[in-house]
């Protein structure tokens, strides 16, 4: 059996998207920010809470607002018994309820704050318990809770606050990635120094990494075959462009599509040990290896000069 | 040209910005739209499916967005579906709405392309760094850089080629209101002069970021005969993938680019592309794939494109206008793009391009898009001619 490499993986952009919210959600948080909660009026009569932009049945645009609540009414419920830490409104076990607020007739997603599930039923009365600081966003109202079982506080609103026209939205993904059993294989022998390519039966041609399979039959590259540390730079760019990720190597760098010798599609790494104006294609390199091997692409720290002549353009043509 | 005869009946798009702060997605998406159905004449109430294009959800990190976008597109109880493709997505998107129509499934179908790239960074979006992997690719500049360094040396072509095409591009976008980008003083010493991105490549010499939609109606014969405005006759429709890495590829001209274009090519009965067509609108978003695909598309001999470049052979007085409205180099919502380059080619047939009208003599015009590593690709011929 192969040894799956598996690595933990986070897709976070930099301190959160940053969402424009046009007029209509923008009035609905610039109330909220104010301490009011408005809605919009559709073709229908009917008020939607939150605001839509488009009439659902019409599809114009909607424009009509309504001011609703504070209070409303449970329409339905969860119980969320055990709360992920920085991930859920409140941090002790809570409801999510679908809210009718008074004067609306759609419901609206919000936190119920309550000693425990036997205190949530259909048809209960909320009302908002409000931030004291507001920012334009659905959580500035905290959570609901039953009406009369605390004062409800009403805000004063903002005196002469811009209206909300954007919110910051953080997203972040957790993956675990699993390198498949081809790649794995391509890995692990980076910690022990080696390149390690694959080929189908039947091909001569030698993927490097590998991914499996050889994408010109669909056929499983089931033959691992080392091939050299040293290779030709066929085209590379200089990177003046600083890179978004910490690890990312400092500018300007000369990033390289390097043909293995032996190998049969292009290793993407850097160049370093010369001036980057004099990086050329057809040089011929050799691969300095980490100290510490890890299975990782970070195991070639970089490619240098290995001091043979330039390989002649006609030897890498059709890889470049 | 198999199935029932369809063409564009209306065009819409937004002006394209670096950052429309003023509007939701579906406000964009929306403007677009609007403009499209004026143009064809039509409520929501006549559109029978939408289909909606955009490039990584990432861009935006809104998941699924089309189904947010349902009520601004007017899609309740409709068919709506989305379509990716990477950068190509555009075009593709507009071949998928056609095709819904030449099937005979339905007769008016809402097509509309879009990207909000000020919601994020695109240079973080296409290259997230990933586990075991190095991070040495900086944006799509760190990628296709290499690939124009292979192509200069294995065509000849002088280092000045690419800022040609930076400075004809900016030039034609003074004409179209709705570029992003209107330098006025553009020319070769600013290209020249312009900070060292990627060398090869120059800030001028890559697009820009954009927020922005595209929207086209598409209508099957009886519609748009009965349409308002002219119509641009679709002559044929094609799409092609390759995978990104395959020992023997050719990454600088890509055979899925030379198949689409040989197949769309073969259904619109063009011969000749240089000849046959008036203009084309082509995806240009670094000013060296000009030439590159000059040859993926046939218009010239394999490493004789950026003679036509130099030439002027594709400015807007040429004999053959590249991008006469600017281009991706002038506007870059990426998911919109295609759907542009498609659209403002059915513009020109229906002598809707305003100040970038270019003569028609043919009446024959090609639009193109491609995404990913030069990976996928799709084409469309339009003309203000019904197909045979």
């Amino acid at each position: 059996m192969t040894e799956v490499l598996v690595e933990k993986h986070v897709l976070e952009y930099p301190g959160g998207y940053t969402r424009s919210v046009g007029p209509v959600i923008g009035r609905f948080l610039t109330g909220l920010r104010d301490g009011r909660i408005e809605g919009v009026r559709g073709s229908d009569g009917k008020v939607l809470v939150p605001p839509t932009e488009y009439d659902p049945y019409t599809a114009q645009a909607t424009g009509e607002f309504v001011e609703v609540g504070p209070c409303g009414v449970v329409t339905a419920w969860t119980w969320v018994a055990q709360p992920r830490v920085d991930k859920q409104p409140l941090d002790h076990p809570f409801g999510w309820a679908l809210i009718r607020l008074d004067g609306a007739d759609t419901s609206m997603l919000h936190a119920v704050a309550v000693d425990g599930p036997d205190a949530l039923s259909v048809g209960l009365r909320v009302q908002p318990r409000w931030r004291t600081e507001r920012i334009g966003s659905i959580r500035d109202i905290e959570a609901f809770v039953p009406e009369g079982s605390e004062p409800l506080v009403i805000p004063e609103p903002a005196p002469d606050a811009e209206p909300v026209t954007g919110i910051v939205t953080p997203t972040r993904l957790e993956y675990e990635i699993n390198a498949g059993t081809a790649p794995s294989k391509y890995l692990l022998g980076l910690a022990q120094g080696k390149m390690i390519g694959q080929r189908a039966v039947g091909s001569d041609q030698v993927y490097l990494p590998p991914r499996g399979s050889d994408p010109t039959s669909g056929e499983a590259t089931e033959i691992e075959v080392e091939v050299a540390d040293v290779g030709t730079v066929t085209t590379y760019c200089v990177v003046n462009v600083p890179g978004l990720s910490e690890t990312s190597p400092e500018i300007p760098y000369v990033c390289a599509q390097i043909l293995l010798d032996g190998a049969n599609t292009p290793w993407f790494g850097l160049i370093q040990g010369l001036a980057a104006d004099e990086v050329r294609m057809g040089l011929r390199v050799k691969a300095i290896w980490a100290d510490v091997l890890v299975a990782n692409a970070a195991s070639v720290k970089w490619f240098e000069p290995n001091g043979e002549p330039d390989a002649p353009y006609e030897s890498y043509r059709e890889y470049a | 040209m198999a199935g029932i005869r369809t063409a564009v009946v209306g065009v819409g798009q937004t002006r394209h910005v670096s950052a429309r702060h003023d509007v939701s997605i579906a406000g964009l998406v929306r403007e677009a739209a609007v403009e499209a159905l004026e143009d064809a004449g039509m409520d929501w109430g006549d559109i029978d499916a939408v289909v909606i294009g955009k490039a990584p959800d990432m861009f935006e990190g809104v998941l699924m967005p089309e189904m947010y976008l349902a009520d601004a597109l007017g899609a309740a109880n409709k068919p709506m579906l989305r379509v990716h493709t990477a950068g190509s997505v555009g075009g593709s998107t507009a071949i998928v709405a056609a095709k819904l129509v030449m099937a005979g499934i339905h007769k008016r179908v809402l097509t509309v392309a879009f990207e909000k790239q000020s919601e994020s960074n695109a240079t973080w979006g296409l290259t997230v760094g990933m586990p075991f992997q190095a991070p040495l690719v900086a944006g799509a500049g760190g990628y296709f850089a290499p690939l124009i360094r292979a192509y200069m040396a294995r065509s000849g072509a002088p280092r000045h080629i690419g800022h040609l095409v930076a400075v004809k591009d900016r030039l034609a976008a003074l004409r179209n209101p709705k570029a992003h980008l209107h330098l006025a003083d553009i020319d070769l010493k600013m290209v020249e002069e312009s900070f060292l991105l990627w060398d090869p490549l120059r800030y001028l010499d890559v697009c820009p970021s954009s927020d922005g939609a595209m929207a086209l109606v598409i209508g099957s014969e009886d519609v748009a005969d009965a349409a308002p405005g002219p119509a641009a006759w679709i002559h044929g429709t094609a799409m092609r993938s390759e995978p990104t890495m395959f020992a023997g590829r050719d990454q600088i001209n890509p055979q899925a680019g030379r198949d689409c274009a040989a197949d769309v090519y073969a259904q619109a009965g063009i011969t000749n592309p240089r000849e046959d067509f008036d203009m084309a609108e082509v995806y240009v978003p670094f000013s060296w794939y000009e030439p590159m695909w000059l040859e993926n598309l046939g218009f010239c001999a394999e490493g004789d494109g950026w003679k036509l470049t130099e030439a002027g052979a594709t400015a807007p007085d040429g004999d053959i206008p590249w991008n006469p409205s600017g281009g991706v180099l002038s506007s870059n919502p990426i998911g919109a793009s295609g759907m542009i380059r498609f659209g403002e080619a059915a513009q020109q047939v229906r002598e809707r391009a305003g100040d970038y009208q270019v003569e028609l003599k043919t009446g024959l015009a090609l639009g193109q898009a491609y995404g990913g590593g030069s990976q996928f690709f799709s084409m469309w011929v339009v003309g203000n001619q019904k197909p045979e």
